[in-house]
């Protein structure tokens, strides 16, 4: 099963290393990972998704609580939150392909980010439901390129 | 204010801190330090290896209490100590260990004697600091201390570029060390106290299982108190020897893969398992789903992630095992007594699993066993001698035929099981208290790996004893051959050793070589109380196997118990 954890931590010379070696040290899976600074200069945001049954997640959670480095780990997935991924992809636009590519992007709100010779390069971003729904439309078009950022995620506020 | 080196402000800082004691070894990146240690007031023991010095500070902190402070230059230096530092980290030893790094500017660049020394040791540390300015000297290193020492201890080690130890810094001193991302949680769930104190004085078979967190806590008087008001018989992993009396009526022996026929029944048939300080290693639990199949778990640790970690248990209290058992012991205190008539039941059945199997072995006039030394030892040091030991046999023996009756007393690699360990911590222990009698138990095998620490003890007049149950094998190794390879002893047998009798007078220390069961108290009596270092080489029994022996994965009813008599009718019993 799929988990989003997010941390916070350190913003500090090692601390990436630490947490990525963590993973690797226990053989935990890691499916995407994406860090950067807060609006406190001195802490970094980082989300995880990553997989395994309740205890492999129980664990990971402790065993990141347990990094020196590591200041507070959230489970998100257990919670309403919010979640983005940013995707790049190019396809190709001749004979007539092009006419198809705009009309998927149009649907899905997507920008375009470049136009080539013989390419279109379009910058989709949303969840990973989403993400793959339009990759899914895209694909008979002929995917040349295709670059996807980890999962960037926040809990949302509680209602009312 | 006046500027300092940073070498200078290192070696103030670690007086601050305590630092009486370093072991270490130089190197062209530790220069500046050294200089600065030439005057310091630090007694500084120079190892012969650097893996040497790791453990003899291990072995400085096991038998204190203090953190262990260990120096390496870079590059080998440092790799060479990555084997000590990893045994620090598997049994929670206060640590700090410095090495030397190439100067700042060329890290990076495959320097002479450049390693990655943060990346190599950062998952056997604690955690690690390579230290760039050397205004950041004074506060990593306090932070080094105060991370090592706090929590579930452990090993911290600092990269010193050789620059940053000759720059200058002011030197500011800090009070308080505060790390934001860093807070120990000491103090139990008040709830879950409750429910533990529930269930403790509602179970009819409960048993306290005991581990190397009780005595790194300090909590041996609490453990012994919580067993004796409770009447709640006590089985001890091997690193929590010590932690509880040996020579106790409610001590039931060590658990585990070599532990007695007694603590593994009393497991395997509670109702209530109290783990204490202890971290359910495969070692103790056997097969994994037939550890305490009927019991509920209460588990009392400072670290959460050793909770649930390989056994689900039902009443996890996180902290401090010596707040928390006074907390528990305050909570069961105002509660009424426990079913007094159900206990003497419970340990009435635990005596009678206590003389099912005796533990003992077969005795012999002509051949030394090893169980006899180990024995002897006991008798004339009385019980209170501190005993490290390497690992394999000599390990068990040490663990199953000398009683501990006092914390930081037996001093041993259980979680890495490093050979080689026995002999340096032996000299790091005996320095940090020198007015008790220390002896390595140690191996043929085992001995060899770091024996020109004899030097170290010679130079520094440490009279550490060694004896080496010399049987001319790999034992351990070659017991599991025996009996799970058919006996085929594959590069098991070490025929081809030394004099070590020769070997230990050419180092300028004692040398004895044993052959006859009748000589082994004389020698004894001698070498354990002269005031030198001295290698006591018995030549025991070639083929003598650890018993008790659960075989891996197996259960308690697969227990090899050397006297099979006994062991039939137990047997019969179960059925």
């Amino acid at each position: 099963m799929k988990h989003t954890i997010s941390l916070l931590v350190e913003n500090r010379f090692g601390a990436l290393s630490r947490i990525s070696g963590l993973f690797s040290a226990r053989g935990y899976n890691i499916e995407s990972l994406s860090v950067a600074p807060t609006q406190d200069p001195t802490l970094s945001r980082m989300t995880i998704v990553t997989n395994g049954d309740e205890r492999v997640l129980e664990q990971i959670i402790k065993q990141l609580n347990k990094l020196i480095d590591v200041l507070k780990v959230w489970n998100i997935s257990e919670r309403e939150y919010i979640s983005r991924e940013l995707v790049l992809v190019r396809v190709a636009s001749g004979g007539g392909k092009q006419d198809q590519a705009l009309r998927i992007a149009q649907i899905f709100g997507v920008r375009v980010a470049d136009v080539g010779s013989e390419s279109l390069t379009l910058e989709m971003m949303g969840d990973e439901k989403e993400v793959e729904n339009f990759l899914r439309l895209l694909k008979p078009l002929g995917i040349k390129e295709l670059v996807r950022s980890g999962t960037v995620a926040m809990v949302k506020e509680k209602a009312g | 204010m006046s500027e300092k080196t940073g070498a200078e402000i290192l070696v103030e800082t670690l007086l601050e801190e305590g630092a009486e004691v370093m072991f270490g070894f130089p190197g062209g990146v530790l220069l500046h330090i050294f200089d600065v240690l030439f005057d310091a007031d630090i007694d500084f023991i120079l190892t012969r290896h650097e893996q040497g010095a790791a453990h003899a500070a291990d072995g400085y902190a096991r038998a204190t209490g203090k953190v262990g402070v260990c120096i390496a230059t870079s590059g080998p230096g440092a790799s060479n100590l990555t084997t000590g530092i990893a045994t620090a980290y598997m049994d929670s030893v206060p640590m700090v260990a410095l090495t030397g790094q190439v100067p700042t500017e060329l890290i990076g660049g495959d320097a002479f004697q450049e390693t990655d020394t943060v990346g190599i040791t950062r998952s056997i540390s604690k955690y690690n600091y390579l230290v760039k300015d050397p205004r950041d000297i004074h506060r990593v290193i306090k932070e080094a201390f105060y991370i090592a020492r706090t929590g579930r201890p452990g090993p911290v080690v600092v990269d010193l570029p050789k620059d940053v130890t000759s720059g200058k810094a002011k030197y500011e001193k800090i009070d308080k060390v505060e790390i934001r991302s860093y807070k120990p949680v000491l103090k139990g769930n008040p709830r879950q106290v409750k429910r533990a104190a529930q269930a403790i004085l509602k179970a009819e078979r409960p048993v306290i299982y005991a581990g190397g967190g009780v005595i790194i806590s300090g909590a041996h008087k609490e453990l012994r108190r919580l067993a004796e008001s409770q009447k709640i018989p006590v089985t001890l992993t091997l690193m929590g020897l010590g932690a509880f009396p040996g020579t106790h009526p409610l001590f039931m022996g060590m658990l585990g893969m070599h532990g007695t026929w007694c603590a593994n029944m009393a497991i395997r048939n509670c109702d209530l398992l109290i783990a204490i300080g202890a971290r359910f290693d495969d070692r103790v639990t056997g097969k994994i789903e037939e550890f305490a199949p009927n019991a509920e778990i209460i588990h009392i640790d400072i670290d959460p992630s050793a909770i649930s970690k390989n056994v689900v248990v039902d009443i996890p209290i996180v902290g401090d095992v010596r707040t928390v058992l006074n907390q528990l012991l305050k909570e069961l205190e105002e509660k009424s007594k426990p079913d007094m008539k159900q206990r003497k039941k419970w340990l009435k059945q635990i005596e009678e699993w206590k003389e099912e199997y005796l533990l003992t072995y077969e005795k012999s006039n002509k051949v030394i066993k090893p169980q006899y030394v180990v024995e002897k030892i006991y008798e004339l040091t009385k019980g209170e001698a501190i005993i490290t030991t390497e690992v394999g046999q000599n390990q068990m023996w040490a663990a199953l035929f000398y009683k501990y009756d006092r914390p930081r007393n037996f001093l041993s690699s259980g979680g890495l099981g490093t050979m080689g360990y026995g002999f340096p911590a032996a000299i790091g222990a005996k320095i940090g208290r020198p007015d008790e009698i220390v002896v390595d138990i140690a191996g043929d095998g085992s001995i060899q790996m770091n024996i020109q620490e004899l030097a170290t003890a010679v130079q520094y007049q440490v009279p550490v004893k060694v004896a080496i149950l010399n049987n001319q094998f790999l034992g351990m190794v070659r017991q599991w051959q025996e009996l799970f390879y058919n006996r085929r002893y594959s590069h098991t047998c070490v025929a081809c050793q030394p004099d070590f009798k020769k070997l230990a007078e050419a180092y300028g220390a004692k040398g004895y070589v044993i052959t006859d069961p009748a000589d082994v108290e004389p020698v004894l009596k001698e070498a354990l109380f002269n005031d030198q270092p001295c290698l006591m080489d018995f030549r025991v029994a070639r083929e003598e196997n650890v018993f008790p022996m659960i075989p891996p994965g197996k259960t308690v009813f697969d227990i090899i118990y050397p006297l099979k008599k006994k062991k039939k009718n137990a047997r019969e019993k179960k059925k």
